[in-house]
């Protein structure tokens, strides 16, 4: 067989002097390098790239018998569901998908959050990271829509109705999003336009920056040591590990696995999430004359939806409405800039000081309520408590200047620990 | 300032008409079987003889609805299938026009085929379904509890015959949720209740008028169970596959984990080897 190894070699190094394939393979994989301790929340990251091809190629497959017309949008799942060979498993593939696609993406930030993992020199990690948060919210957002159900059109309407807000041009920039008056067929065109080839592209090069980023300076670990400080006697980290097939076989591929029995579980027994996945009034078709007694987002927006109903009163003689979506906005915008906040000294967890954990631990159960509280029914005791919350979300990060600098670290390990 | 919050939050919004038809009345439950093939068919059966007229299945059609609940295609075409023009494999559409519909009932009757999933389950259509009641002030001297003053007339008529709603004289609350009685006589203080006030109080709010109707009380419940049975069916005509193909993908992937973890295993072996 040395003669099929010998011609292998061949290939190669005529390709390679073409193209560095080789390089590339052992740069991102062989001898991508990385610390070896790193534990269950280092998973989120290669799920999350996961379901992303989930979502590809099953949208791939959707978009082969969907109709995007006003008229035939809603019939067209119908007949995905029914008459397609398999066409409610790729349905449902799909729309739990999106949920899991956040489920991963809320844990992997959670994740970068609690180690530190957007500190120097990972800053540009974190900006290409929440620029992938904020195009797959557009994605589902225009998503959602496509169905043509009666919920997926007033949400819609609701969260376009927002740009409205914007004193002067509002009108006109929700008449340019819709193309129409009012929500219409002209719209879920745009939308499926937007959801089938426009976001995907650029999420695709998100995801492309964010790993190149990545691979070029390293992966953080939960004690936040640098590893490339101990190197063995040809120049490999003491505490890392070739990423291939170390973590992608010994690492990854039960984790993967793991997944796979939750996402299937609800595939195959609660593709709905009873009303959470996809919402009881999308069952009837989009009606413009029929509002749904409660409009509530997908649950993987409803944090956010919660701040932009907190702000109830007008102030400077702008709207409580303009002011809704300056919280909402700003909620999201204040992620981008967190790797400029955190002052600490050290970048986990592990070896920050109590300050931190509180702060953390606040803002997480915050966070959970907001959620909670954006799928009920405002009450005045209810929007007292999302205003309480929203103020404890910005006080996570507005304070994080101060509280990272004054609290006292712990001292961090030269090496990784396990 | 409640008031100020409430109203901007509704402006906010734009988007909380809350739905008059629908009252709070609670659901009774009723457990679909996907398995009972008899049940489906007698559901089919009543629906396309009593329902399709005015409810169209027009997302569902003929062909699968009837390799799904067992019935060979030729019964199906001779028996079910009213129109000599449709085809096995058409989608079950009726020739109501909504212009026309709206004349008569004030709106359009609705498509069926998901009406259950819409509702968050079959209990909806099967409390629906035995909750009519004669009311001379409708225009088809019916009314619902379930669905206030709906614009259907009671169909299944002929099978449940007419109820009205039951009167009773009940003990009157108090505040504290206690039964109130007279301080001197030490009798209760009662108040006469209807319907669906009586729901709560552990009464049944409808009472059967006597000698109306072809069927019993118990055949009655079985035609309407049969018929929510069969609406669930058509909500989702996949479900049992899905559920069928769950399990053995569930079995595989569990099967699959014990190989990955302990190929995962060998490779561990390695992160704590010093190189």
């Amino acid at each position: 067989m040395a003669t099929l190894e010998q011609q292998f070699k061949d290939i190669m190094r005529w390709v390679d002097d073409r193209l560095p394939v080789t390089e590339t393979y052992e740069k991102h994989m062989s001898k991508y390098y990385a610390p070896k301790n790193f534990n269950f929340w280092y998973i989120f990251g290669v799920l999350a790239f996961v379901v992303l091809v989930n979502q590809l190629l099953t949208g791939i497959w959707l978009t082969m018998n969907y109709v995007p017309t006003g008229e035939g949008a809603f019939a067209s799942v119908e007949y995905i569901m029914r008459d397609v060979e398999f066409g409610w498993l790729l349905r449902y593939m799909h729309s739990t998908g999106a949920s899991a696609f956040f489920v991963v993406v809320y844990l992997h930030m959670f994740r970068g959050l609690m180690y530190g993992s957007y500190q120097k020199p990972r800053e540009l990690i974190w900006v290409f990271g929440m620029f992938i948060y904020l195009a797959l919210m557009a994605e589902g957002f225009f998503g959602y829509l496509l169905p043509w159900g009666n919920m997926s059109y007033w949400g819609a309407q609701v969260i376009v109705s927002l740009a409205s807000a914007v004193p002067v041009w509002g009108d006109d920039i929700a008449l340019w999003v819709r193309g129409d008056f009012n929500m219409s067929g002209v719209t879920l065109n745009r939308f499926f336009a937007l959801h089938v080839v426009a976001v995907p592209i650029v999420l695709l090069v998100l995801v492309a920056l964010h790993i190149l980023a990545l691979h070029e300076v390293g992966s953080n670990n939960p004690d936040g040591v640098d590893i490339k400080k101990h190197l063995d006697d040809n120049g490999r980290p003491l505490d890392g590990i070739p990423f291939h097939p170390y973590y992608t076989i010994g690492h990854d591929l039960p984790g993967i696995v793991l997944f796979l029995i939750v996402f299937c579980a609800v595939i195959f027994f609660f593709p709905d999430g009873n009303g959470m996945f996809l919402e009881h009034p999308n069952y009837e078709p989009a009606d413009p004359l029929k509002t749904p007694a409660l409009i509530a987002p997908v649950w993987y927006y409803t944090p956010f939806y919660s701040m932009l109903r907190a702000a109830t009163f007008p102030l400077f003689g702008m709207t409580a409405k303009f002011w809704g979506l300056v919280v909402m906005a700003g909620a999201i915008a204040i992620l981008f800039v967190v790797p400029w906040l955190d002052k600490s000294p050290v970048k986990s967890m592990r070896y920050k000081g109590l300050a931190s954990k509180l702060f953390l631990a606040i803002f997480v159960v915050a966070f959970f309520i907001l959620g909670w509280l954006g799928m009920q029914h405002p009450t005045p005791a209810k929007t007292i408590l999302a205003q309480v919350c929203t103020a404890i979300y910005f006080a996570y990060f507005l304070l994080m200047p101060w509280y990272t600098s004054v609290e006292k670290t712990k001292p961090v390990p030269e090496r990784v620990t396990f | 300032m409640l008031r100020l919050i409430s109203v901007t939050l509704l402006t906010l919004l734009m988007s909380f008409s809350v739905q008059a038809a629908e009252s709070g009345y609670p659901l009774e439950h009723m457990e679909p079987d996907l398995h009972d093939q008899a049940s489906l068919q007698r559901g089919a059966k009543t629906y396309l003889n009593y329902c399709m007229a005015c409810h169209s299945l027009k997302y569902q059609r003929y062909k699968r609805t009837a390799a799904d609940i067992g019935i060979p295609e030729d019964l199906m075409l001779e028996h079910l299938i009213f129109d000599p023009e449709t085809k096995i494999g058409d989608l079950m559409t009726n020739n109501m026009k909504i212009a026309t519909a709206k004349n008569w009932f004030g709106a359009a009757p609705p498509d069926l085929t998901m009406y259950s999933n819409l509702k968050g389950g079959p209990d909806y259509l099967y409390t629906y379904l035995k909750s009519f009641y004669q009311d001379e002030t409708r225009p088809f001297g019916v009314n619902n509890l379930v669905f206030e003053n709906v614009g259907m007339p009671h169909v299944l008529m002929e099978l449940q015959g007419m109820q009205v709603k039951t009167c009773k004289d009940v003990p009157r609350l108090a505040a504290n949720g206690g039964e109130m009685r007279d301080p001197l006589t030490n009798d209760y203080i009662t108040e006469k209740l209807c319907g669906d006030e009586l729901v709560h109080r552990g009464f049944s709010p409808l009472t059967h008028v006597e000698g109306t109707g072809s069927l019993s009380a118990e055949e009655y419940d079985q035609v309407v169970y049969d018929l929510s049975n069969f609406l669930y069916y058509t909500g989702e005509p996949a479900r049992l596959q899905r559920t069928t193909i769950g399990g053995y993908v569930l079995l595989f992937l569990a099967f699959f984990y014990v190989f990955a973890w302990l190929l995962g295993r060998e490779y561990h072996k390695e992160f704590h080897r010093e190189h």
